[in-house]
């Protein structure tokens, strides 16, 4: 079903590859009386781009969804959107169509008024709405229910529609508020990449909202971390994962092992970092951007920890010596939980083969065994 | 039906007493208006004299034109300004004075009828000494009366029904291009439709048996039905307000019947509807969707 889709589509990627970027949104901040929504938000998205912004309840992904809408004013801040600015213009003279996480279709209209509504605000010819709609119930394959009241629909035809209808207009952004959030996991799974496929096909430049890592990472080209306001960082799946640069999105984006400690080395080339509840160093082979004394944080994924009975070869580096106090089997892996006697616990994830191939016996809970990693792994942080 | 608890039989005593006691003066009084007779409580015979008569009535004739042109008078004027006010009441973020508004809306709902009526003559009154207008009262100072009264109801029907409303739908619309005033009326309005007719509906009922109200209200040239019925009552009974009430039953009757028939009528196409498309949807998972795809994509 998705090869149909993506072998009939003719993919735009970066057609114009421009410097300047289509969308920009500079210093934005928002505030309802003394609660501060959006904190001074800065971010460039490229024509095109699926950029998703990820982050908590409450973090201000909907305000700042609103506010590209233009459903809320900003306090102050500017968004220019392909040469215009677009901070002070009404919702309705805007190039932006948004999909609502409730779908917000008429429920008094059939599918094809629903799609219509917008062309129709733009005093289009008729010919051209009825060509406009049949087009975009093909894009989402919804022709057969044209004349379908929203409530006669399933969820998923229902954002199906709702989907059709923001893209009806051919906006020049399109904002997506928590896209597949209405759905149960096992249709929003398969609908991820149908809607990141129609998206592609159509080539629109989008900004989505969502709470779910995973969505995010399958749909988007680049990810935005929200917490309490603010941007905290921004680039592709892999960079947030692999370089996340505070302990909110380590811990945010995906699992992790957090370790608080002091800089005691700092060279060019390397650094060493005591951390207590290691009741050891941690050696690092790159240089970081922070004098020595600095209190930094450095996250491992369970990935990278290794798990052995016997202990490594420079003990109090880069390991640590411990209990298993639980095991998670999930399949084709294992997550130990490592108990040290500082009382942290490290999360250690092991392949099934691991153990097979080494021609032992997985440790059980209860058994001494050490937790170790590479010295290219950890994630040093300042905040 | 009543798969469950059965009505013990002294229950259904009860019931059907209450029922008796609710119902039985009606059904006396249309049986009596076919009374040949013209003392109330003596049967004499079956007739259609007293219609008959009641036809040639010049006083009840007018009073029924009035009574009517008011409450469709009063009835337009409260749901027009009644659904400004509720959707104030519902949409308007709290404004200086929001509360008082929202009580003074209200007010004339629980305040006595008396205070209402007597404080609109004082008003109308004063209005004529000052400005010579409104000259008399009659049709005019009613129908201000009713409207008052009438409007209250309205709000608070159409409040109730846009606070259920998603206001993303608004949001939505204004989203897709539409100004806040067409978003009112091709959103909003539609969607609040059945609360407005409801609203009209009672409307039309407060104002046709209002009494009290326009007792102060109204002139001497100016007589509405429930004065009329009530004056010929305290001059004792007379089988002619027997046959006017008869007829006042069977039209109310059939308002309420045609009402439920419509809503019922509606909510059944609606199930229906959705039963077809649960049944198709069934169907087209049965089937591999990827038919509709290939001949999307082609
Ligand atoms: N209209 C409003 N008036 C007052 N405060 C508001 C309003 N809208 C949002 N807020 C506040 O602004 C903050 C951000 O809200 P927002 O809806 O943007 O969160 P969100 O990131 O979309 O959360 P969620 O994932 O739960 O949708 C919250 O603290 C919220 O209470
Ligand atoms: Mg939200």
């Amino acid at each position: 079903m998705m090869e149909a889709v993506a072998a009939a589509a003719p993919v735009q990627t970066g057609v114009q590859a421009h410097n300047t970027p289509y969308l920009q949104i500079s210093g934005i901040f928002k505030k309802f009386g003394d609660n501060v929504a959006v904190d001074h938000v800065d971010l460039d998205i490229r024509q095109h781009e699926i950029f998703a912004l990820l982050g908590s309840s409450g973090c201000g992904k909907s305000t700042l969804l609103r506010m590209l809408a233009g459903m809320e004013r900003p306090t102050s801040g500017r968004i220019v959107l392909d040469g215009q600015d677009i901070t002070h213009l009404a919702p309705y003279d805007r190039p932006i169509n948004m999909m609502f996480q409730s779908y917000a279709l008429f429920p008094h209209m059939s599918v094809e008024q629903n799609i219509a509504f917008g062309l129709k605000q733009d005093k289009l010819p008729k010919g051209e709405i009825e060509s406009r709609v049949a087009e975009m119930l093909d894009l989402v394959q919804m022709r057969k229910y044209a004349h379908r009241k929203p409530y006669q629909l399933s969820g998923g035809q229902q954002q199906r529609v709702a989907l059709a209808r923001s893209l009806a207009k051919r906006p020049k952004l399109l904002l997506l508020d928590e896209p597949l959030g209405a759905l149960d996991k096992k249709l929003r799974q398969q609908t991820q990449l149908e809607l990141v496929n129609t998206l592609e096909k159509v080539g629109v430049t989008c900004i989505m909202v969502t709470h779910d890592q995973e969505e995010a990472m399958t749909m988007a080209t680049r990810i935005g971390i929200m917490s309490e306001g603010q941007l905290l960082q921004v680039g592709t799946p892999g960079e947030i994962y692999d370089y996340p640069n505070c302990r909110f999105t380590a811990e945010f984006i995906g699992e992790t092992n957090l370790l608080t400690g002091m800089v005691s080395v700092d060279e060019p080339d390397h650094v060493e970092i005591d951390v207590p509840e290691l009741e050891g160093r941690i050696w690092i082979d790159h240089g970081i951007t922070g004098p020595k004394g600095m209190q930094v944080w450095t996250s491992i994924r369970p990935e990278d920890v290794r798990l052995d009975r016997k202990p490594p070869a420079t003990p109090g580096v880069n390991s640590a010596r411990g209990t298993v106090v639980e095991i998670a089997y999930l399949g084709s892996y294992s997550v130990y939980h490592v108990r040290l006697p500082s009382g942290k616990v490290i999360k250690s994830m092991v392949p099934s083969s691991r153990w097979y191939e080494a021609g032992e016996e997985a440790p059980t809970w209860d058994e001494t065994v050490y937790v170790s990693w590479r010295p290219d792994l950890p994630v040093v942080m300042t905040r | 039906m009543y798969n469950g608890n059965k009505l013990s039989p002294v229950l259904k005593g009860v019931l059907v007493a209450g029922f008796l006691f609710l119902y039985l003066p009606i059904v006396s009084l249309i049986v009596y208006s076919f009374n040949a007779s013209k003392l109330v409580t003596v049967w004499g015979g079956f007739s259609t004299r007293w219609y008959v008569s009641l036809f040639h009535n010049e006083q009840i004739l007018s009073a029924v034109g009035l009574s009517i042109r008011i409450a469709l008078a009063s009835a337009t004027a409260a749901v027009v300004l009644g659904t400004v006010a509720g959707f104030v009441l519902a949409r308007f973020k709290r404004f200086r004075g929001s509360t008082l508004f929202a009580g003074m809306m209200t007010a004339p709902m629980v305040m006595p009828e008396v205070i209402t009526g007597l404080s609109m003559l004082l008003l109308f009154i004063s209005m004529q000494q000052l400005f010579g207008q409104p000259s008399e009262r009659g049709f005019f100072t009613i129908w201000v009366g009713h409207t008052t009264l009438c409007m209250a109801y309205v709000a608070v029907v159409v409040r109730s029904r846009l606070i259920e409303i998603d206001k993303t739908l608004e949001d939505a619309a204004m989203d897709l291009g539409a100004r806040p005033l067409k978003i009112f009326f091709v959103i909003t309005l539609p969607l609040i439709s059945q609360a407005i007719a409801s609203g009209f509906l009672l409307s039309i009922t407060l104002s046709l048996d209002d009494l009290v109200t326009t007792a102060f209200l109204s002139g001497p040239g100016s007589t509405t039905l429930p004065q009329v019925i009530f004056s010929k009552v305290r001059l004792g009974l007379n089988p002619e307000i027997n046959a006017l009430a008869t007829i006042t039953v069977l039209i109310v009757g059939i308002m309420v019947v045609a009402a439920n028939y419509l809503m019922l009528n509606a909510q059944r196409n609606r199930e229906k509807a959705i039963a077809a498309a649960m049944r198709e949807n069934e169907n087209a998972q049965a089937g591999p969707p990827s038919s509709a795809v290939s001949s999307a994509s082609a």
